[in-house]
């Protein structure tokens, strides 16, 4: 061993996600090398990294849906299986797959009943569940709609339920801001931080944009030169690290408040 | 003007229908819409049309076999439909890939019908059966079959139903919670062949899509709930096929007009009085369950 098993969190709980020495490829091209870091349990973590640096891999390795190559893996103090019914996972352009044939309601519910074979109807226990979960992320106004009929944040929020109403430990969402404006943007933000707060849930977000999730965000996985680099959110948002990381000059901003903000650094010379 | 002549109404059209070959007909056309009624919600959020419509041309090649070598033509049909839709579930969940794969084994299948009816020298009758369905025609046997087959998609799908809808609305959530999404479409598309190998003998080759798309069409605009999606569409299919059989009785005309222009008609009303609601509404920029 490495050194780099789980730290237990101090709730007592094991690690959310443990890398060690992993490395992924798909296609027979490695995606990502030298994967070692510790995800503590409780945390919300921003995964960001340029495009095709292997964000979405990194979600498919923890959900079992990928074999590493080398390394071990831990998710929730197991090696990774398909099916763990404690990670919830809301993919990238989720929402505008689904059509008008499906409601809000009964999506929310294949979270909870999908994988069961054979005919049994819904349980009021189940159906309180589903209630619960549709209540928690404010869907319950638009519960029986259909999801065409849904605006994307409404659509989001939706999916969110469906990941949390099976009491997921551990959230996965998969650029869960893109195609929002910048109030539902915020709203979903917010809704983040609460299931972080009541519910401890340990939260990875992929994202673009960091700067919406900022407030939430204790720590970042980043993704630089075909390795995972895992560290405190403070540390993360420096300007030379994520000038290098997006290959783009980005400048760091801390407000009188304290709140901090990245921008692009660069500038029109020519005006 | 003579072809508008020869329409007639049958005056002794309740006798006709409580002949053996109607009744026959009324079984046989009842177990197709069942089935058919059953699987059109998955047809549909599949995106599996364009195969189903690709099917009901794979079996045409099998059904002139039979006829070639001297087989059964449900067996023919059965064996060439399971195979092609088997064929095409291979090739994965993309619809990009799907789509040019169905297309490419459609062409070989629609050159094999061609081929193997000029070597049968399969009279003219034979092939507009096949092309369009004789439900008049539907013997015992047939009926034998048709009811194994509509009872193995009954069960299979009572087995399946939750996870296939699953598989089927939502696939990469459903396969990152451990359902078997790969597996479920293959056995879906069996389902499929067999349906559509009894639509065949029932509507055609040609209007199969009649029975299998738009009952289900016309009862998702009325329900986006799987369940009743299914038995409204299991509801409306009973209605055309007996509609059109008591329609064709009356006039002595093909059966296979009268339940599609039923099928049809019952689309047309209700997309009508549903409006173009759901993909027309914009996406409004705010919530608007968020006043403030």
């Amino acid at each position: 061993m490495t050194g780099v098993d789980a730290p237990p969190s101090p709730t007592g709980r094991p690690a959310a996600l443990v890398l060690d020495g992993v490395s992924v490829a798909r296609g027979g091209q490695t995606v990502w090398s030298h994967g070692t870091f510790t995800v503590r349990a409780g945390a919300v973590v921003g995964v960001i990294g340029p495009n095709g640096a292997g964000k979405t891999t990194m979600f498919q390795v923890a959900l079992g849906l990928l074999p590493v190559t080398s390394g071990r893996v831990e998710v929730l103090g197991a090696p990774p299986r398909r099916g763990n019914r404690r990670i919830g996972y809301v993919p990238q352009n989720y929402t505008a797959a689904l059509g008008e044939a499906i409601r809000a309601r009964d999506l929310v519910t294949l979270g909870l009943t999908g994988g069961r074979f054979g005919l049994r109807r819904t349980t009021p226990a189940e159906r309180a569940r589903v209630d619960q979960a549709l209540a928690w992320v404010g869907a319950s106004d638009y519960a029986e709609r259909r999801m065409s009929e849904l605006s994307g944040g409404q659509q989001q929020r939706v999916a969110v339920a469906q990941a949390i109403v099976d009491d997921a430990e551990l959230l996965l969402l998969d650029e869960p801001l893109a195609n929002l404006d910048l109030r539902n943007q915020q709203e979903i933000v917010r809704l983040l931080g609460d299931l972080h707060r009541e519910r401890d849930v340990t939260i990875m977000v992929v994202a673009h944009d960091l700067n919406p999730l900022l407030p939430v965000l204790t720590d970042a996985i980043y993704l630089l030169d075909g390795h995972p680099h895992h560290d405190e959110i403070g540390e993360v948002v420096q300007e030379e690290l994520l000038t290098h990381l997006y290959g783009t000059p980005v400048g760091v901003v801390r407000t009188a408040q304290g709140d901090l903000f990245t921008r692009a650094a660069w500038r029109d010379h020519s005006r | 003007m003579s072809a508008v002549l020869a329409v007639e109404f049958q005056s002794e059209w309740l006798a006709i229908l409580q002949s053996p070959f109607m009744r026959n007909a009324l079984i046989g056309g009842s177990l197709v819409a069942i089935a058919a009624g059953l699987l059109g919600y998955f047809v549909i959020t599949r995106q599996n049309a364009f195969a189903a419509h690709a099917l009901a041309h794979i079996g045409f090649p099998g059904a002139t076999g039979a006829i070639l070598v001297g087989a059964p033509v449900t067996l023919g049909l059965a064996v060439f439909c399971v195979g092609g839709g088997l064929l095409i579930g291979l090739f994965g969940r993309r619809v990009a890939d799907r789509e040019m794969a169905t297309g490419t084994i459609l062409a070989l299948a629609t050159a094999l019908g061609v081929l193997f009816a000029s070597l049968a020298s399969a009279n003219a009758g034979t092939t507009t059966s096949v092309l369009f369905g004789n439900l008049l025609a539907i013997s015992r046997d047939q009926l034998l079959v048709f009811t194994a087959f509509t009872a193995f998609v009954v069960l299979t799908l009572a087995v399946l139903a939750r996870p296939l809808v699953f598989a089927s609305v939502d696939p990469d959530v459903a396969e990152a919670r451990g359902v078997p999404v790969r597996a479920l479409g293959l056995a879906f598309v069996v389902l499929l062949a067999l349906t559509i190998t009894m639509a065949v003998q029932v509507v055609g080759t040609l209007l199969l899509f009649a029975l299998v798309v738009t009952p289900a069409a016309t009862a998702l605009r009325l329900t986006a709930r799987p369940a009743r999606v299914a038995g409204l569409a299991v509801a409306l299919a009973l209605g055309s096929v007996w509609g059109g059989l008591v329609l064709s009785a009356m006039v002595d005309l093909p059966p296979s007009f009268f339940i599609v222009s039923l099928a049809v008609l019952a689309w047309v009303t209700v997309l009508a009085a549903t409006g173009r609601r759901s993909r027309a509404v914009p996406r409004p920029l705010v919530d608007a369950h968020h006043p403030h």
